[in-house]
């Protein structure tokens, strides 16, 4: 096990995605941000907070469960519990920030982006992620990294968040 | 915690637990038909079968609504175009339904544990869609599911089921389901239509409509089969609406923000007048739109797995 | 031909006789009973910490044919008694025809000679065809070999008609059997009704259905004073209503099947069709009020109402699936650990009810082993266990709500008129 990230260096990793999403966004009219469950839920609101402090401007925020939108479900002995997905505004034709802590496969995005087409139709989606740790499956890239990190499938990339976990830190862990 | 079970056959057998991982996964299904495109992939690949061996519109189209809200393929069976005329016994029609790679069936038979025999006999799951007057699972997790919307919770709320309990399904699987989750459950109607020592399922047990609808929080009017007066159990369809029609006066007695439910279809002017059925304290509508999003939740929870 | 039993505990209800002896069977009798017997010269069997009892009897069997030979047949029926130790079986006339007529009797006692491993025994109906509207021949039906006249599955409901029946069988020396059952009360009832039939939505059968019927017969039987006999009591009712009228002096005699006396309506719960009986399965207030009858002699007779049923059939929704489950098999097995190892019976009493009582009730020369007497003797092992499972049923059918359970009281040789039928390998 090692530690990737202690609670200071995510909080200037997640900062500086804010400037770099607000830099290449600066029209912020019609930017909603969107974390998936569960800890994209976490980042998307710190994302969301502080571009909210650089700009003084709220930024319509909400959070997305894939689960239904999963293609592995028939592999699964025991589904996972669906989450609310709260999307409380339009998004046709806005620019979503689509927040996730780990970018692996690309199965998650895909489901996340197959089920926001389902609430409508945004001019654009972005995707955030604190850590890429490579090993892509499907043709998905990220816009916005916090840290790209070397790692073999073998090992576990375990972001925690303080909300959730009591800590917040990145962790890289052996498969047992 | 997940929920493990292989089938859906009735309340009796549900714990609270589960009652409520169902009612709390509902919620998400609700939420989809809220949106835009009211639809997800989830069941995408997957075939249910409607199998209802009793006519049936409105138990039918939720489920085959909440299938294919769910992308699964959905074939419909029902007796009219069945072999079973021909004699071929219920075991043999699910098994060559099954034949044909099948993942679920809906089953809605006359005979009580007509389910519980194919879950026993077959691999894949079983949805108990109503068996004869013995349970209807999905009917009493709607009507939780929407006492819980209006009212919060359900928990010591005062509910009275009215009309043929004897016969009724749907007030086996509510007496069960409302009681794990705490309400306090009255049913009232003529003795002919008191099935025998209901008592000891522990509700109490009213004649008078009058008295049974006392400060309750929640009225759940049952159909009446109009067959009923033909057979000894009632004098005339008459005397039953005289004496255990819901009205506004006895409405009444009941506290003041009560509300009204039925399973459907309403009898207008027989369980009730058509001013009530339709008015701003009916939840039958709501109780309609909560079936589809009740059996997303159920069919994902049985077959959202491998 | 002679056949040795050595060392048996032969238990005989009929003079209270429990010991260890030695009996000597010649051709199709009984030629000996003493503590010892030379053994040389005779084919042996060694009964040593073995129960030899009389044939056992069973005056309440399904036979099925003619009719429904895919259920059973007079072949496979024998057999399975024979393999529960019965000597001795009555059919029930209701086949397809009906046992109305004496050709049809001479049918059962040729086809049962031929292929029949024991004795049948056939009962005719009371009413032609019956439909219970008219008599049937019943003088003619005796001469040709019934034992008694029972409509069983069916409940004689015009009293007029039952009261001339009664009259009638005074001149005949025959029992009544009736199945007392007021379909007015019990309908199109699946189960017992109580309960369990109120949470399972299950059409039931009320008690009084039974008790009902039973109460008029038993005026009639008082009436005519000729002999009745009613068959499978399941409430503690009929049994109260029964004890009553035999400390009154009415003549009338009554029979229990260990279904009735082993298994409760909870046991419908589990849909399970090999528990859809008729009459149905009681309470258990019932099933102690029946073991209790037993004990005060209120209950003569056990029987099994041996009932088979295809698994097709029986592999129906509750509703669908017939009534009936066969019974020769696990009759003893059930005998003995219900009523025997839980002392609800001795073990003199409970051979009673299935040998000496039922003969004295069929007025058959059955159901005693003394000398002189046909050699129908029944040997089993009362403390070894055995597994009740479809495989080992000699029945055609296999609808047993006791598949899994494991009884005691192995039968291991059942002997008709000298030959042994059955033996335990």
């Amino acid at each position: 096990m090692a530690k990737l990230m202690g609670k200071d260096e995510m909080r200037r990793a997640l900062l500086r995605l804010s400037h770099q999403i607000l830099e290449k966004n600066r029209e912020i009219e019609d930017l909603v941000v969107i974390g998936i469950h569960r800890r994209g839920v976490t980042l998307a609101e710190r994302i969301s907070k502080m571009m909210e402090e650089i700009k003084g401007k709220k930024l319509p925020t909400g959070t997305l469960d894939i689960t239904l939108y999963r293609d592995d479900l028939t592999r699964i002995a025991y589904q996972p519990m669906v989450r609310n997905t709260n999307i409380l505004f339009p998004i046709d034709e806005k620019k979503v920030v689509l927040v996730d802590d780990v970018l692996y496969t690309g199965r998650t995005v895909r489901a996340a982006i197959d089920a926001l087409l389902d609430f409508g139709r945004p001019k654009k989606i972005e995707l955030v992620v604190l850590i890429d740790r490579g090993h892509r499956q499907l043709p998905i890239r990220a816009d916005y990294v916090g840290k790209n990190i070397p790692t073999s499938p073998e090992e576990m990339v375990e972001v925690r968040v303080e909300e959730l976990d009591g800590t917040d830190e990145v962790l890289i862990l052996k498969r047992i | 915690m997940g929920f493990k079970r292989k089938d859906l056959l009735g309340m009796e057998d549900l714990s609270k637990e589960e009652i409520l991982f169902i009612l709390k996964t509902a919620e998400s299904f609700r939420a989809v038909l809220e949106r835009p495109i009211r639809k997800v992939p989830t069941l995408r690949g997957k075939t249910v079968v409607n199998l209802f061996f009793e006519p049936s519109t409105r138990t039918r189209m939720s489920f085959e609504l909440a299938e294919k809200r769910l992308n699964a393929d959905v074939l419909n069976f029902s007796t009219s175009d069945s072999s079973v005329i021909k004699g071929e016994t219920l075991l043999d029609t699910a098994r060559n339904i099954l034949a044909m790679k099948v993942d679920c069936l809906v089953l809605r038979h006359p005979s009580p544990g007509a389910p519980h025999l194919l879950a026993k006999k077959i691999p894949v799951s079983v949805i108990n869609a109503g068996d004869g007057a013995h349970e209807h699972p999905t009917q009493a997790l709607l009507d939780l599911y929407t006492i819980r919307e209006k009212k919060g919770g359900v928990e010591g709320l005062k509910i009275a089921i009215i009309g043929d309990i004897a016969h009724s399904r749907v007030a086996r699987s509510n007496i069960w389901a409302l009681q794990k989750l705490g309400a306090e459950v009255r049913v009232c109607a003529p003795p002919t239509l008191i099935p025998p020592l209901v008592e000891k399922m522990g509700v109490r047990v009213f004649y008078s409509q009058e008295d049974a609808l006392k400060e309750v929080d929640i009225i759940m009017m049952l159909r009446i089969q109009k067959e009923r007066q033909n057979t000894g159990l009632l004098p005339s369809l008459a005397e039953y609406i005289e004496l255990f029609s819901l009205t506004e006066e006895r409405l009444s007695l009941a506290k003041p923000d009560a509300l009204i439910m039925h399973p459907g279809p309403v009898n207008r002017g027989v369980e009730l007048p058509a001013k009530l059925a339709d008015g701003k304290r009916s939840l039958i509508l709501n109780q309609v739109t909560n079936g589809v999003a009740v059996r997303m939740a159920v069919l994902y929870l049985l077959l959202g797995k491998s | 031909m002679s056949l040795l039993i050595k060392k048996g505990r032969l238990i005989d209800p009929a003079t209270n006789y429990d010991a260890v002896v030695d009996i000597l069977v010649d051709g199709e009798m009984i030629k000996k009973i003493a503590p010892k017997i030379n053994r040389s010269g005779h084919e042996l069997i060694d009964a040593a910490n073995k129960v030899v009892v009389p044939g056992l009897i069973d005056m309440h069997t399904h036979l099925r044919q003619p009719g429904r030979e895919d259920e059973e047949t007079i072949q496979s029926g024998t057999r399975a008694a024979a393999k529960g130790g019965f000597t001795t079986i009555c059919c029930m006339p209701n086949t397809d025809p009906p046992i109305d007529d004496p050709s049809l009797v001479e049918f059962i006692y040729r086809e049962a000679e031929r292929r029949g491993s024991v004795e049948v025994l056939p009962i005719a109906t009371i009413s032609k065809d019956r439909a219970g509207k008219d008599l049937s021949p019943m003088g003619r039906l005796k001469k040709a070999g019934v034992v008694a006249f029972s409509d069983d599955g069916d409940w004689v409901a015009d009293s007029h008609l039952m009261r001339r029946a009664l009259e009638y069988v005074k001149m005949l020396n025959l029992p009544l059997i009736s199945h007392c059952e007021d379909r007015g009360l019990s309908q199109d009832g699946v189960m017992n009704e109580g309960y369990t039939s109120t949470i399972l939505g299950l059409q039931g059968m009320p008690k009084e259905a039974e008790e009902v019927a039973l109460f008029r017969d038993l005026a009639l039987c008082k009436m005519t004073e000729s002999p009745l006999h009613l068959a499978h009591l399941s409430t503690a009712e009929s049994v109260e209503l029964i004890r009553k009228a035999k400390v009154s002096g009415v003549r009338v005699t009554t029979e229990v099947t260990p279904h009735h006396f082993t298994l409760t309506d909870r046991e419908v719960k589990s849909f399970d069709t090999n528990t859809k009986v008729n009459p149905p399965l009681r309470g258990s207030e019932d099933l102690e009020a029946l073991k209790e009858g037993l004990k005060d002699a209120t209950i003569d007779v056990i029987a099994t109402d041996h009932a088979p049923h295809l698994v097709e059939e029986k592999e129906k929704e509750y509703n669908a699936a017939p009534f009936g489950i066969v019974g020769l098999e696990t009759a003893l097995g059930l005998v003995i650990k219900e009523l025997v190892q839980t002392g609800a019976l001795t073990l003199m009493e409970a051979i009673a009810k299935l040998t000496i009582n039922p003969a004295r009730i069929l007025r058959i020369n059955r159901g005693l082993v003394k000398e002189g007497a046909k050699a129908n003797l029944t040997i089993f092992d009362l403390e070894k266990k055995w597994l009740v499972t479809e495989e080992e049923f000699f029945s055609k059918s296999k609808n047993s709500p006791f598949l899994g359970w494991e009884l005691p009281g192995k039968v291991e040789w059942t002997i008709v008129g000298g030959k042994v039928v059955y033996q335990d390998d």
